[in-house]
C-alpha cells in the first residue's frame, strides 16, 4: 500500500522552527478472526498524516467519529504505538525512544481527555492526581509538592483545599480543570487536547475554553487540538488541519478555511454546522450515505463516493490526491481544484467553480465579522 | 384562538430520593400549537428531558407528577387518563425521538419487527400489512433499498440509519406531536444535517407538531418558531426565536448565546457564566439564577420572580422587567467568588 507523501511538508510559519514535526503517520489496526487470531484485515485508523505544530501555537484536527484525529493524538504521543512513520518533537525522533527517554520525554507532552469522569481515578483525591506527575518526575516532594498542588488547583480556577476532595465531588467542567492541572503539573511545552468540552454544557464549556487560551497565553503552551465542533476550533484555533478516514484532507490557517475552503468535504462538513443566526437560510450540501469503513476505503480519493464536485470523474478514484499547496500556507487534496495561482475570486470571475460562498452563509458572515472589527464604524 | 395541541399547566415532576426532593420540574406551563416546532434549551440538569418524559407520563418511581399538574393534549387531560388509556396515546397521537438510537432500539428484533410492531399494536395491522408499512416507512425516511435492510438488525447500520429507524418507529401512526429529546446529540455534523433536514420535512409534509429538546442553540436558530429556555426547573424565558437571538431579556438567555462560540467571533474571550447548574435539591431561594446573575440585586435573592410580559408572546422571569435600569450595572456574580466550576 502506497500512502500518499506529501510534496512538501505543510510548514507552519516559515520562521518557526516547528516544535512538532510528524510525517507520513499510519496506524493500522488488525483486524482478527477465529480462535487463533489470524488476521484478515486492516483498519486503516490513520493512513499518512503529516503536520508540523510551531512552538505557541494551536493545531486544531477535526473531523466527523471514526476519522483517525484521537488516534493520531495518541499515536503522537505514543500511547499506543503508530504502525510507521516519524514524529520528531523538539528534535528528537519520538517512535524511536526507550521507555526511560520516553518517560522523560513526556514531561514535554501531555494530555486532556474527552471524558472528565472516567480519566480521573476516583479512588485518588484530587490533590494526590495532580501531585503523581511531580513525584514521577522528581519534581516537587513533601511540603514544596503541596504548595505547588494548592497553586496549580489555584491556577486552573480550583480552591485549593479541594485538594483533599475525591473526583466525584465535582461537576463536569471542575473535573477537566482537574484534569488540565494534572497536565501543567509537569510543565509541558506542548499539550495534546482531546475533545476537552465536548463532553461540557456550553457556558461550562466557555469557561474551559477561556482558561486554556489563559494558559497558553502565559506559558506559551502548544495545542494539538483535536475536535469535531467547528464553532469552537474557530475560535480557538491558529490553523485546522481536516481529516477524513484516516488522512488529512485540507490544512489550513483558521480563516482561510472558514472562508476559503477548497476540499469539497470541507465545504460539506461547514455547511452542515448550524449557525446560531436565525434567519440566516442556508443552502446546504448534505452529503449523502456515511462515512465508508475505515477498514476498505474507498480507491483514489477517499470522499469521492460522496463528492459533489461538478467536476468529479473517474480519475477522482483512481488517483490518490496529495496533499498540495494550493493557496500560501493552503494546503488541499484534490485533484479537481487548481494550484495556487489561482484565487477563488479569480475562479469565480472566470465562472469556473461554484463558489463556495454560495452554500456558506457561514463564510459570508464570518467576513462580515471580520469587516467590521478591522473597520470601525466611525460614530 | 385555536385551541393548542399540547398545554401544559404548572406541570412539577418530583423525584423523592435520598438526599431529599429533587425538584427537577417545578411549575412549568406552554402550550404547542397544531403543526409548529417548538424548541426547549437548557444545560443538563435544569429539567427538559423530564418535562418530556412527564407529558408521555413515563416518569418513573421515586419520581412522581406531582397532583395539580395538567397536561392537556388534544383537549384530553391526560393525568387523568388510566394506564392502558395512556399507552394508546404514547406512540399514537404522541411519540418520542431519543438521543442514543441504539438505546431505543431492542438490539434481538429486526429494525423491519420493531417498526411492523408499532403498526400491529396500535392499527392492528396483520403481519404481512404491518411489514408492508415498515418497508414504506424506511422508504420514507431515507433508507437505501428498505425491504432488504428492513430484515437487518440495529447493530447492522450506523448511527444515522439508526436515527432513521427511530424516526420512522415514531411517525408510523402519524402521531400530532413527536417529542425529539436531542434527536442529534450523538450524532456527527454531516449527519446531524441530514436527519434534520428530514425531520423538517417530514413533518412539515405530515402537518406534525415538534418539541425539541436541545442544547444546541444553532439548531434551534434554523428549526424552530418558538423557543422555551429552561433553568433549574422552570421556564425562564420564552420568546419567537428571532426575538430570542435579537433581543434576549433574560440574563441567563443573554449568558447562554455570549457562551456560545459566534461565527467570525475574533480571538477575544467566550461570555461565561459563573458556576454551575444548582442539585435540583437545593434551587436558591428567591431567583433561582440569583447566584449567578451579573445584574442581581437584594431583591433577586428575596423574591421569586413570576413570568412577566416583556412583548407579545415574550416573557421572562427576571425581575429586570421591572427595574431595567438595573440592567445598566453588571458585577461579578456571587457563584464567582465562590471558585469557578
Amino acid at each position: 500500500m502506497t500512502t500518499p507523501t506529501t510534496l512538501a511538508p505543510p510548514r507552519t510559519r516559515e520562521t518557526a522552527a516547528p516544535l512538532l514535526a510528524v510525517r507520513d503517520l499510519v496506524k493500522h489496526f488488525p483486524i482478527k478472526h477465529g480462535v487463533f487470531g489470524r488476521v484478515t484485515g486492516q483498519v486503516r485508523a490513520v493512513d499518512g498524516v503529516s503536520f508540523d505544530v510551531a512552538p505557541g501555537e494551536t493545531l486544531a484536527l477535526v473531523g466527523e467519529s471514526g476519522c483517525g484525529k484521537s488516534t493520531t493524538g495518541r499515536a503522537v504521543l505514543r500511547l499506543i504505538e503508530a504502525t510507521s512513520g516519524s514524529v520528531a518533537f523538539d528534535g528528537q525522533d519520538v517512535l524511536a525512544l526507550g521507555a526511560r527517554d520516553l518517560r522523560a520525554l513526556r514531561r514535554q507532552m501531555q494530555i486532556v481527555f474527552q471524558d472528565p469522569f472516567s480519566s480521573l481515578n476516583p479512588r485518588m483525591t484530587i490533590g494526590a492526581i495532580v501531585r503523581e506527575g511531580l513525584t514521577i518526575h522528581h519534581l516537587a516532594e513533601g511540603a514544596a509538592a503541596d504548595a505547588r498542588v494548592r497553586q496549580l488547583l489555584e491556577e486552573v480556577g480550583l480552591r485549593p483545599e479541594y485538594a483533599s476532595r475525591y473526583p466525584h465531588e465535582f461537576s463536569g467542567g471542575q473535573r477537566q480543570r482537574v484534569g488540565i492541572a494534572r497536565a501543567l503539573s509537569v510543565e509541558p511545552k506542548f499539550i495534546v487536547c482531546d475533545e476537552p468540552v465536548s463532553a461540557l454544557d456550553v457556558s461550562v464549556q466557555a469557561q474551559v475554553v477561556n482558561l486554556l487560551q489563559d494558559l497558553q497565553r502565559d506559558r506559551g503552551l502548544a495545542y494539538l487540538f483535536i475536535a469535531h465542533d467547528l464553532s469552537v476550533v474557530e475560535h480557538i484555533a491558529d490553523r485546522v488541519a481536516v481529516m477524513y478516514l484516516g488522512r488529512i484532507v485540507e490544512l489550513a490557517g483558521v480563516d482561510a478555511l472558514y472562508t476559503h475552503p477548497i476540499m469539497p468535504y470541507t465545504q460539506a462538513l461547514l455547511s452542515a454546522v448550524p449557525a446560531p443566526e436565525p434567519g440566516v437560510k442556508r443552502e446546504r450540501i448534505l452529503l449523502t450515505g456515511d462515512v465508508p469503513s475505515p477498514a476498505n476505503p474507498p480507491s483514489g480519493c477517499v470522499f469521492h463516493p460522496r463528492c459533489q464536485h461538478p467536476a468529479k470523474d473517474a480519475a477522482c478514484s483512481a488517483i490518490v490526491p496529495p496533499l498540495e499547496e494550493k493557496a500560501p500556507g493552503h494546503w488541499a487534496a484534490c485533484i479537481k481544484q487548481p494550484p495556487s495561482s489561482v484565487t477563488w475570486d479569480e475562479q469565480r470571475a472566470a465562472g469556473g467553480t461554484k463558489p463556495p460562498e454560495f452554500f456558506l452563509p457561514r463564510a459570508a458572515l464570518h467576513r462580515a465579522a471580520q469587516a467590521s472589527t478591522s473597520h470601525p464604524p466611525s460614530a | 384562538m385555536t385551541e393548542p395541541l399540547l398545554e401544559l399547566d404548572d406541570l412539577r415532576t418530583y423525584f423523592y430520593t435520598d438526599t431529599g426532593v429533587a425538584r427537577a420540574v417545578d411549575g412549568v406551563s406552554f402550550r404547542v400549537n397544531a403543526g409548529e416546532t417548538v424548541g426547549i434549551v437548557g444545560e443538563s440538569g435544569c429539567g427538559k428531558s423530564v418535562t418530556a418524559l412527564s407529558i408521555l407520563r413515563l416518569v418513573r418511581p421515586p419520581g412522581r407528577i406531582e397532583p395539580g399538574s395538567h397536561i392537556r393534549f388534544e383537549g384530553t387531560d391526560l393525568m387523568a387518563l388510566d394506564e392502558h388509556e395512556m399507552q394508546k396515546i404514547r406512540g399514537n397521537r404522541i411519540a418520542m425521538v431519543f438521543q442514543e438510537p441504539m438505546t431505543a432500539l431492542n438490539p434481538v428484533f429486526t429494525i423491519g419487527d420493531q417498526i411492523a410492531e408499532v403498526a400491529r399494536i396500535h392499527a392492528g395491522m396483520s403481519r404481512r400489512e404491518a411489514w408492508a408499512k415498515a418497508v414504506e416507512m424506511l422508504t420514507l425516511v431515507g433508507m437505501p433499498a428498505a425491504a432488504q435492510r428492513a430484515g437487518e438488525y440495529p447493530h447492522q447500520l450506523s448511527g444515522g440509519m439508526r436515527q432513521r429507524v427511530v424516526i420512522a418507529m415514531a411517525l408510523v401512526m402519524n402521531p400530532a406531536l413527536v417529542i425529539a429529546d436531542e434527536p442529534t446529540t450523538a450524532l456527527d455534523v454531516t449527519i446531524q444535517a441530514q436527519i434534520l433536514e428530514l425531520m423538517a420535512d417530514l413533518t412539515r409534509r405530515l402537518g406534525t407538531s415538534v418539541l425539541l429538546i436541545t442544547h444546541d442553540l444553532g439548531v434551534v436558530a434554523e428549526n424552530c418558531a418558538r423557543v422555551i429556555v429552561m433553568y433549574a426547573g422552570e421556564v425562564v424565558e420564552e420568546a419567537t426565536t428571532a426575538t430570542l437571538f435579537d433581543a434576549a431579556h433574560h440574563p441567563y438567555t443573554e449568558g447562554l448565546l455570549g457562551a456560545m462560540p459566534r461565527v467570525g467571533g475574533d480571538a477575544e474571550r467566550l461570555a461565561t457564566i459563573p458556576g454551575t447548574v444548582p442539585p435540583p435539591t437545593a434551587w436558591p431561594t428567591g431567583c433561582r439564577f440569583h447566584d449567578r446573575c451579573p445584574y442581581a440585586w437584594d431583591r433577586c435573592a428575596r423574591e421569586h420572580p413570576p413570568l412577566y410580559q416583556i412583548g407579545g408572546g415574550h416573557v421572562s422571569r427576571c425581575h429586570l422587567a421591572e427595574e431595567p435600569e438595573r440592567r445598566a450595572h453588571p458585577h461579578p456574580p456571587v457563584a464567582a467568588e465562590l471558585g469557578a466550576a
